[in-house]
């Protein structure tokens, strides 16, 4: 979402908010909300997959070797750090 | 064409079946429950093809309703008083969802203190809900307004929710014999409904979702042009049902306007009381019109201050009180409508048939009365009438 596009006026926008694009939430990159953001030790982690069940934004995702964070929709809820059995996850603060 | 005797409520319930509703979720509260329990024994007797949801309140009904019209279902239901004010977010959210839902609303007092008789103040707490708005004076225009009502709400050019009021048990319970029409025409003049967007798992979109500050006053723009589109419409809708029935509706009905010094302004069963005060004041030589309005939302500023601007005094008939307010909400609306005009009436609000308080045409006459001595004398007695309070 940037506010830079021209937004459409209410003569073109769909009657009554109507959403006529299904999965149209994945356009809406939520990453940007974080303050904090959540890093992994791989060396700490054992793949127990807690964390991929606790988020609760189904921003970690499943890999064949092991949990992939997507920093394109975390919010930095750390939910994901406070679950970790292991703690291999810090809430790192992002940078401006 | 066959005529019935049935009450207000029972005519709704009629004209409701005849237009082939397919969803009704109703929850009964005095006085509109006859309309949802007559309709449920038609769904019960297999008269219907209808799906008939009980819910646990008013507020989960309109919320079943607004779920309902959203598939591009034909959705009815009815309230009264506390069920309307109970069901009131949901009433924005059905028009903000722009549902074309038609509900009969038997007009009750709000309590404190409980009462359970007609006036008008159920619906006039809910006047910015964005729903259409019509008031009926009997329970035949009940059963034509009803009919109608789908055909402009389901309109491509409105898609908003509708609200058919009649006046609480006066016309709800009382019998007259009402010209229905046969199945077939009912079915001719609505048809199937075709709505612009549904809820299709082949086709999936997403309605209610949040908006924020960017967005919204855009879809409230939206709401704005499709009342304004709602007269326009209406005439169009009537125009055609007088070619099926010979009867005349439209945005209001005028009796002795032509040459009124002193008119009275009102919506529902008062204005047959006040049409027959004025019938007989007019023999007698005065000069006293009445206008009743059917469709109050949308307010049609223009062609309802053309009717009144040319009388020298006006009592506007609230049967509702808008406690701090300057007057009553139908005569807000009509000053604010006048205002832009250099020569108005002499105005004056006559507060009155709170809590179902009957109103005796001999209360009429001595309004009308006052109005023309008004006219007379271009002085406001009382620009707040309370007709038929105790002291």
């Amino acid at each position: 979402m940037t506010s830079e596009e021209k937004k459409p006026g209410w003569k073109s926008l769909p009657m009554g908010a109507a959403v006529l694009e299904p999965g149209s939430s994945l356009k809406y990159k939520t990453g940007d909300w974080r303050a904090f953001k959540p890093v992994v030790d791989k060396e700490k982690c054992i793949n127990c997959f807690f964390c991929w069940i606790y988020c609760p934004d189904a921003a970690i995702v499943r890999k064949e070797d092991g949990i992939e964070i997507n920093y394109e929709y975390c919010k930095g809820c750390g939910i994901c750090a406070k679950e970790c059995p292991k703690e291999a996850i810090k809430m790192v603060e992002e940078q401006k | 064409m066959t005529i019935v005797g049935m009450t207000g409520d029972e005519a709704v319930a009629y004209a409701a079946k005849q237009s082939k509703v397919d969803i009704v979720a109703a929850y009964p509260i005095t006085p509109q429950t006859i309309m949802v329990e007559r309709f449920s024994k038609y769904v019960a007797d297999g008269e219907v093809q209808t799906e008939y949801v009980c819910v646990e309140s008013e507020h989960s009904a309109m919320s079943a309703c607004v779920g309902a019209s959203l598939t591009g279902a034909r959705v009815f239901t009815a309230t009264s008083s506390q069920g309307l004010a109970l069901m009131h977010e949901m009433l924005y959210i059905a028009s903000g969802l722009r549902c074309p839902i038609v509900m009969g609303v038997a007009n009750r007092a709000l309590s404190a203190p409980l009462n359970i008789h007609g006036d008008h103040s159920d619906m006039m707490g809910s006047r910015d809900s964005g729903w259409v708005q019509i008031y009926v004076e009997n329970a035949q225009e009940a059963y034509d307004w009803i009919i109608m009502a789908f055909k402009i709400a389901e309109d491509m050019n409105v898609q908003l929710p509708v609200s058919v009021n009649l006046d609480g048990f006066i016309i709800s319970h009382c019998v007259e014999g009402v010209d229905t029409l046969e199945d077939a025409v009912v079915n001719q003049f609505l048809q199937t409904r075709k709505p612009l967007f549904i809820l299709d798992p082949e086709k999936p979109i997403t309605f209610g979702a949040m908006c924020f500050t960017d967005y919204y006053f855009e879809f409230k723009r939206q709401q704005v042009e499709a009342m304004l589109n709602v007269s326009g419409v209406l005439d169009k809708v009537c125009k055609e049902y007088k070619g099926i029935t010979g009867r005349n509706y439209s945005v209001l009905e005028t009796f002795g306007m032509e040459d009124a010094e002193a008119a009275i302004i009102c919506l529902g069963s008062t204005a047959g009381t006040a049409r027959e005060v004025a019938r007989k004041l007019r023999a007698q030589g005065k000069k006293v019109g009445v206008v009743k309005l059917w469709l109050y939302r949308p307010f049609q500023t223009e062609e309802i201050s053309g009717v009144l601007r040319h009388v020298k005094a006006l009592a506007v008939f609230d049967r509702a009180i808008s406690f701090g307010a300057p007057y009553g909400a139908l005569c807000s609306d009509v000053v604010s409508a006048l205002h832009t005009f250099e020569k108005s009436p002499k105005i004056f609000n006559v507060i009155y048939g709170l809590g179902g308080r009957d109103i005796e045409p001999s209360e009429i006459e001595f309004v009308f009365n006052e109005a023309l001595k008004t006219a007379r004398t271009g002085v406001v007695k009382e620009s707040t009438m309370f007709l038929g309070v105790r002291e």
